[in-house]
């Protein structure tokens, strides 16, 4: 998600790069951009109008440094105004001194309720905590079913009994409490602000089990409507925060830039995919800093420290600097990447990288081809690809499934790396292949840059 | 292939993860290891779950078929309250109407629009309201700068008197040729079973959309078979079947994770075997963007348009709430599948749904149906002229 918008910021910035001073005109000019690209992005109106005063103002003003050109200047203010729109601060949760922490997710039907609480579920359990799933979702049929299945699936446990939500979601923490358990999430019915009587359940719902947090749960597709549902759930209920959902696909994500604003409390996780794992705490600098297109790489550090075999990466590092990496590892790094989510996904987090890169289509199958390409080779071959002949190749197109053109591709691409990496360290080599320019290095080789590498398809 | 990406890809994450963890490591002094990797770890695998257990004489083992009005197909889960939400509906027989349901909303919105009926003449005020009004209805900024600016011109030639209550008739008048000539219709196919499918985003109410079709199908006398085709939301099928009982629906289902094309194929089968006259068949949502999963989709489309099936709808079903990102999808879909309709759901909130506008302008797609509520009444046809009224309420 935000990629588009992160295109349009890209566009306004670029051709702002070229001038020398800005005068008033200009800095209109850009606002009125700026505002397209944020209505555009379903930010809402209330929002954007706000938004577009503290830019005007800050750019307008003294405050401009001397030290930065007129494009670099409008950044730093968007950037730090973004990043105060979006929440400034990372949401914190402390656990209460008396267990158990008692969680309540509300929201519309339909926006991910269910699986943001088994998806919290497995971030407790994480956190070294012992969650208890509870169904309060008795409206949509077989939601509790859904629960369950879920609780299952990230190994917690799930309680709902009983034929009132209320009712239901007070057994729910007398039994973690009965059980030992030291968070309590509480899933409700999908409901729409307008619908007093069911406003009025949820409302005993929490005055019932006194949730130590309150989240709102919204979908990332939501449009204008977002700052209006969010407004009646927070007179209803005293929220804590957000849960934003579905941010994996190409919404642009207004609803994360208005809801904060409007409920003036913190988004405080993202959902970026359907499975329970795909959820993590928010970071608002970190999404600002997306949205200009400045990468997100602790968010990446993040994700790497939790998924990576430490040893298996320390050894690669040395390997990666020796410059005897080998196809071996390269199989190796694959499997470690393949758990930090889909490629894709990976992609939008790396700084730096040109707009044909980040919209490239990397489609996973990709992924499995080259994998099964390497597979098909002899431990041998993966440790020196120039043993490959001609009768080997076909033997490993043919063990993959794939063509030799497909085998040469892979191998030659691999190559062309090794040597980048061995003449200028391997840092170099990505820093180089990941510049938007650098086609050629040192001895004068065409290194394959990345701009090739999307159009290709 | 995108080899040259993926290597390179490969590469940069390697140096840099594996490169900053060696740093982490660093910065701990050899501290403590790595917390404990999570309990659970792959959820790519589905667990395995037998599938209901078949009648004797099924060709493919897979799905399971809980024929209509026999046996209850499910025992009840405990705790699952049958709900009671069609008490909440309009009585029944008579279809509620969209302005029925915008008492409610227009309370809480208190009319956005009263101060433009106030005034005297039109002004740049005025627009400004107006375009207000459309942005905040979700119809985008392309479509609002397109109607207004046509607007303004007809002002100022005169076609169009100069007083806000003039103006405002006027461009409700323009939202509603917006949907002009539109075919509504639902179609049935020449011969039986007709496949109704249904696709979308995630959340965005397909399976309750054909809970409330099998039921309004089967009242006007069709014999109607749901497919469960999403299999990979936990206890979709579930909630189908429970639908699926209430409306005396056939229902066809397969196990957790199966192909959805295979779960569809089958529906078709049964449908053709007992003689029905109607498929819906149910898809799990999907995001417009993931490549894999759409192509899943226009497999499950082939399959089911395969004799004796027939595909006459492919319906995109649209929540109201859903902002510019609408546009993208139903261009996706539609692109994907061949769209031949869209239901726009949960209308009876405070969401507009103005996104259909645009869908309609650009992409030229019909909108059928509306929902207005959680009961299986609360699925009416699309009326332009209550919907340009609800956009300005």
């Amino acid at each position: 998600m935000f990629d588009t918008l992160t295109d349009r910021f890209d566009g306004i910035f670029k051709r702002l790069r070229g001038r020398g001073r800005l005068g008033d005109a200009e800095v209109g000019e850009v606002l009125r951009e700026i505002r397209v690209a944020l209505l555009e992005a379903d930010v809402s109106l209330e929002v954007v109008r706000d938004l577009i005063e503290r830019i005007r103002a800050r750019c307008t003003g003294a405050e401009l440094s001397k030290s930065l050109t007129p494009a670099q200047q409008v950044i730093k203010v968007v950037n730090e105004e973004l990043t105060a729109t979006l929440g400034g601060e990372t949401f914190r949760l402390t656990y209460a001194s008396r267990p158990p922490t008692v969680v309540l997710l509300a929201g519309l039907q339909g926006a991910g309720k269910t699986t943001a609480a088994a998806a919290l579920a497995l971030w407790f359990k994480q956190q070294g905590r012992h969650p208890l799933l509870v169904g309060a979702d008795l409206q949509r049929p077989a939601a509790v079913e859904q629960l369950r299945v879920l609780g299952r699936d990230v190994g917690a446990a799930v309680s709902s009994e009983g034929t009132d939500p209320v009712a239901v979601a007070r057994k729910g923490v007398d039994e973690a409490i009965r059980v030992g358990r030291d968070v309590v999430i509480v899933d409700t019915a999908g409901r729409l602000a307008i619908d007093e009587d069911l406003m009025e359940e949820v409302r005993r719902v929490a005055a019932a089990v006194e949730p130590h947090y309150t989240f709102f749960v919204v979908d990332a597709m939501t449009g204008q409507d977002a700052v209006r549902s969010a407004t009646a759930f927070g007179e209803a209920l005293e929220l804590d925060g957000v849960i934003l959902t579905k941010i994996d696909g190409d919404a642009r994500g207004g609803a994360a830039l208005s809801v904060k604003h409007v409920v003036g409390k913190p988004i405080a996780f993202v959902s970026t995919g359907e499975r329970p794992e795909s959820f993590e705490a928010f970071h608002p600098d970190r999404m600002a800093s997306r949205i200009l297109g400045m990468g997100d790489v602790l968010t990446l550090i993040e994700r790497a420290e939790r998924e990576y075999d430490q040893v298996a990466a320390e050894k690669a590092v040395e390997r990666l600097r020796s410059g005897r990496f080998t196809l071996e590892d390269f199989h190796d790094q694959l499997q470690q990447m393949k758990r930090m989510g889909p490629l894709q996904s990976v992609l939008g987090m790396l700084p730096g990288m040109p707009k044909e890169v980040r919209d490239a289509q990397i489609d996973d199958r990709d992924v499995a081809r080259v994998e099964a390409i390497i597979r098909s080779m002899t431990p041998a071959e993966r440790d020196d690809p120039s043993l490959i002949n001609g009768s080997r190749r076909l033997r490993i197109a043919a063990g993959s499934g794939r063509s030799t053109t497909d085998v040469n591709n892979l191998l030659r691409q691999f190559k062309e790396m090794q040597k980048l990496m061995r003449s200028g360290g391997a840092m170099g080599a990505v820093a180089r292949a990941g510049g938007r320019k650098a086609k050629k290095v040192k001895g004068g080789r065409v290194t394959p840059s990345l701009k090739d590498a999307g159009s290709l398809r | 292939m995108t080899v040259v990406l993926i290597v390179v890809i490969v590469l940069l994450l390697a140096v840099l993860g594996a490169g900053t963890m060696t740093v982490v490591r660093r910065n701990q002094l050899g501290g403590a290891d790595r917390p404990p990797e999570p309990e659970v770890r792959d959820g790519d695998a589905p667990a395995q779950q037998l599938p209901e257990p078949s009648p004797p004489g099924e060709d493919r083992g897979t799905p399971s078929l809980d024929g209509a009005g026999s046996a209850s197909p499910r025992e009840p889960e405990p705790g699952t309250v049958e709900p009671g939400r069609q008490e909440r509906a309009a009585p029944a027989g008579t279809r509620p109407r969209l302005s029925d349901r915008l008492g409610r909303a227009k309370s809480l919105l208190g009319g956005s629009l009263t101060a433009i009926r106030g005034r005297a003449r039109v002004d740049d005020a005025t627009f400004d309201e107006l375009e207000e009004a459309l942005l905040l209805a979700d119809v985008g900024l392309p479509l609002t700068g397109r109607l207004l600016e046509d607007l303004r011109s007809r002002v100022r030639s005169g076609e169009v008197a100069d007083n806000p209550t003039a103006l405002l008739g006027a461009l409700k008048a323009d939202v509603i040729a917006l949907f002009a000539g539109e075919d509504r219709d639902l179609r049935y196919a020449p011969e039986s079973p007709s496949v109704w499918l249904f696709v979308g985003v995630n959340g965005v109410g397909k399976t309750t959309t054909i809970g409330k079709l099998a039921a309004r199908e089967s009242e006007a006398g069709r014999s109607v078979v749901v497919a469960a085709g999403d299999t990979f939301r936990a206890a979709a099928g579930d909630q189908l079947a429970t639908w699926a009982e209430r409306s005396g629906a056939g229902i066809v289902r397969g196990a957790d994770g199966a192909d959805p094309s295979s779960v569809v194929f089958d529906a078709v089968q049964h449908a053709a075997a007992r003689g029905a006259d109607l498929v819906l068949a149910d898809t799990a949502g999907r995001l417009h963007t993931k490549v894999n999963l759409m192509d899943e989709l226009r497999k499950v489309r082939r399959v089911a348009d395969r004799p004796p099936g027939h595909v006459s709808e492919v319906l995109l079903v649209l929540d109201a709430t859903t902002g510019q990102n609408g546009l993208v999808q139903a261009r996706e879909f539609a692109g994907a599948v061949e769209v031949t309709g869209v239901v726009l759901t949960k209308l009876d909130g405070t969401a507009k749904g103005g996104i259909v506008c645009a869908i309609r302008s650009e992409l030229g797609l019909p909108i059928k149906l509306v929902g207005l509520g959680e009961g299986a009444n609360d699925l009416v046809a699309f009326d332009p002229e209550e919907f340009a009224e609800a956009l300005f309420s």
